[in-house]
């Protein structure tokens, strides 16, 4: 296992390092000028002088080394100064990667959008979990009854239909029509006493019910799979005849087993969260992950978006990881070696 | 005589080895989800396509007079801000969308299969060609789609004109960030179908590689390979809506649904039905499809064929 898991991290990191590679080689080969969104009347020299002060006379693997440089070495450095001192608040002297619209390292402004994207869109996935388990299990062991119709039905349904159709249309319902929820997310909101903390309930109803409306409904489809694969195997016929309760078989047995590729589903799922994040944080208008994402591309904010994409990648490469090593503690079946 | 024997031979096979439009056909008729799918997606595929013939009322043609109009007889979906009917629209934006859709599948399924054959049927490419594709799934896809339309939107359409250039960047990009899937697929059955004996025999008359690829394999890996068209389709109306959506698609004067749905949302307190109709036609799409792709894989998916 140990083998396994330190072979898996070896193989991660020349992934990474492509990763990074490609997306630092397709933004700078990107016919777009950075310079282009200034006003023209700026003199091509002094143009030419803002391009020097963003480093952009420098030959490409330069930059990609330097940027790397940043990323992977002075961040973390910066990371642990700050966790030996959290007094400290002299800025560092290390290069960091710094975004050209807001002037400020990048890694900064990921940190301080992390919470609102966690508090929303994180939130809905544990929703979405808690809804869709129990469905998903219930359908499958009464297969054809009227409830797994229904139950199949909206969870097709829900993940069919686009979440910023739903969105969109729960404002219409909540916000416009009923007047009963807010419809902008509001993220500088802070829960102090028992009123805010009903308003925050209800700015964040719609968002996490929207959200957890289209995980449900995909993991529902696969926890139903999963429970129906088992069924009928034949550790259940030997429970059974062994004179188990069928309650006692379902949770003790059945859903047990048939947990271990919906973990495997749910871990592989977290980097969707924040990929699911931008189309949210859209609708709803919270300030998060997917809002900056759009913000820096929008402003051509080309170190953000460069740094914030591979945030994302290292998130998926991680958490495909841990699904890995997740099914292979869940299922004793199966041996690394 | 011998014409006779060769018809009753092909009846024969076709009985124990049904063609793949025949399998589509049993297995849609066979559930009812999908035969209702069917219907939809038929008439979804009509409307756009004959709709605009039978109502010839121009989308882009502006009228304040009667703009912001609730559904009436004259404007069936109502109109929009500048008074511009929101059928037409409708009709003429899933004309694209659906384009884009069947387009981007096409593309994507062509390269996921090319992938997934040769990574298959050729042991030295299958390591690099796998690598390849793990490296692909590793992206953070809907970030990446955003990044490059927006890198190369300005230059695509100065060379291609505004309409198609956005078109053929959103096709290209749908199309090689979604092949992963089809090729992982492919790959599997080609390991497969490459050890049985018509294939051991083809190679043992001189057929050459190409050939066995094309005359053999191909054709018997064709039912997991429609699946994922049929689902492919799906994924990619989503992904045009979706950056439609986040206005990153095509642009307001040559509106997709999801664009609709974008710039219908500045006005719901207004017009709320506004957003209803091409949020409607986008979902129904997807769900007709999905239901297809459904029936299709229970007809394809060994485990459930043979109970």
């Amino acid at each position: 296992m140990l083998k396994y898991l330190s072979r898996r991290l070896l193989f991660a990191i020349p992934t990474l390092i492509a990763i990074s590679f490609v997306l630092f080689a397709l933004l700078d080969l990107a016919p777009s000028d950075p310079t282009g969104s200034l006003p023209i009347t700026i003199p091509p020299e002094v143009r030419q002088e803002i391009r020097e002060s963003l480093g952009l006379d420098e030959p490409f693997l330069i930059r990609y080394v330097k940027w790397m440089n940043q990323f992977f070495i002075n961040e973390p450095l910066n990371l642990i100064d700050k966790i030996l001192d959290p007094n400290d608040t002299t800025p560092s002297s290390r290069l960091r990667v710094l975004s050209w619209q807001q002037r400020s390292p990048v890694v900064d402004l990921i940190v301080e959008r992390i919470p609102q994207t966690l508090w929303v869109v994180g939130f809905s996935y544990l929703v979405g979990i808690l809804i869709a388990l129990p469905i998903g299990v219930i359908s499958a062991y009464k297969q054809y009854s009227w409830f797994d119709q229904i139950g199949t039905f909206i969870s097709m349904v829900g993940f069919s239909v686009p979440t910023f159709f739903t969105g969109i249309l729960a404002i219409t319902i909540f916000s416009v029509a009923l007047s009963w929820l807010p419809s902008v997310y509001d993220t500088t909101h802070e829960v102090t006493d028992f009123s805010s903390l009903w308003f925050q309930i209800k700015q964040m109803a719609m968002p996490v019910l929207v959200l957890a409306f289209y995980n449900a409904a995909q993991l529902s489809r696969f926890m139903r799979a999963s429970v129906l694969e088992n069924l009928n195997l034949d550790y259940v016929r030997t429970a059974r005849a062994k004179g188990l309760k069928d309650r006692a078989i379902l949770i003790g047995h059945i859903l047990r087993n048939s947990m271990i590729p919906v973990v495997t589903m749910i871990a592989l799922g977290v980097p969707t969260i924040f990929g699911g994040a931008i189309v949210t944080e859209q609708i709803f208008r919270v300030n998060g992950l997917g809002a900056l994402l759009i913000d820096g591309i929008q402003a051509a904010d080309i170190p953000l978006v460069q740094t914030l994409t591979f945030v994302f990648a290292v998130l998926i490469v991680l958490f495909n990881l841990v699904a890995d090593v997740l099914y292979g503690i869940l299922d004793p079946r199966i041996r690394y070696s | 005589m011998a014409l006779n024997v060769r018809n009753e031979q092909a009846l024969h096979s076709a009985r124990i080895h049904p063609s793949p439009w025949m399998i589509v056909w049993v297995a849609i008729r066979s559930h009812k989800g999908a035969l209702v799918g069917a219907g939809v997606f038929a008439f979804i595929i009509l409307a756009v396509t004959i709709g605009p013939i039978l109502y010839t009322v121009d989308p882009q043609v502006p009228d304040v007079s009667i703009r912001n109009l609730s559904p009436s007889l004259a404007h069936p979906f109502g109109t929009d801000n500048l008074g511009r009917d929101m059928l037409a629209q409708v009709l003429s934006g899933g004309r694209i969308a659906i384009a884009v859709g069947f387009t981007a599948m096409v593309l994507s399924l062509v390269v996921g299969t090319a992938v997934g054959v040769l990574a298959g049927y050729f042991k030295w490419l299958d390591g690099p060609l796998m690598r390849l594709t793990d490296l692909f799934l590793a992206l953070p896809l809907l970030p990446l789609l955003l990044v490059i339309i927006m890198l190369f939107r300005d230059t695509l359409r100065a060379a291609f004109g505004p309409e198609m250039g956005i078109f053929f960047l959103i096709v290209f990009v749908i199309g090689i960030t979604s092949w992963m899937q089809t090729a992982r697929i492919v790959r599997g059955e080609t390991l497969a179908v490459k050890e049985r004996e018509f294939v051991l025999a083809a190679t043992s008359v001189g057929t050459s590689g190409m050939r066995i690829v094309f005359r053999h394999i191909l054709p018997n890996i064709l039912s997991p390979v429609m699946v994922s068209a049929t689902l492919g389709i799906a994924n990619a109306i989503i992904t045009e809506s979706t950056l439609s959506f986040l206005g990153l698609g095509f642009p307001p004067d040559f509106p997709t649904w999801g664009r609709l749905l974008f710039d219908g949302a500045n006005f719901i307190s207004i017009t709320p039905v506004r957003v209803l109709w091409p949020g409607l036609a986008i979902s129904l799409t997807v769900l007709s499809i999905n239901y297809i792709g459904d029936a299709l894989r229970d007809a394809v998916d060994p485990r459930v064929r043979n109970e």
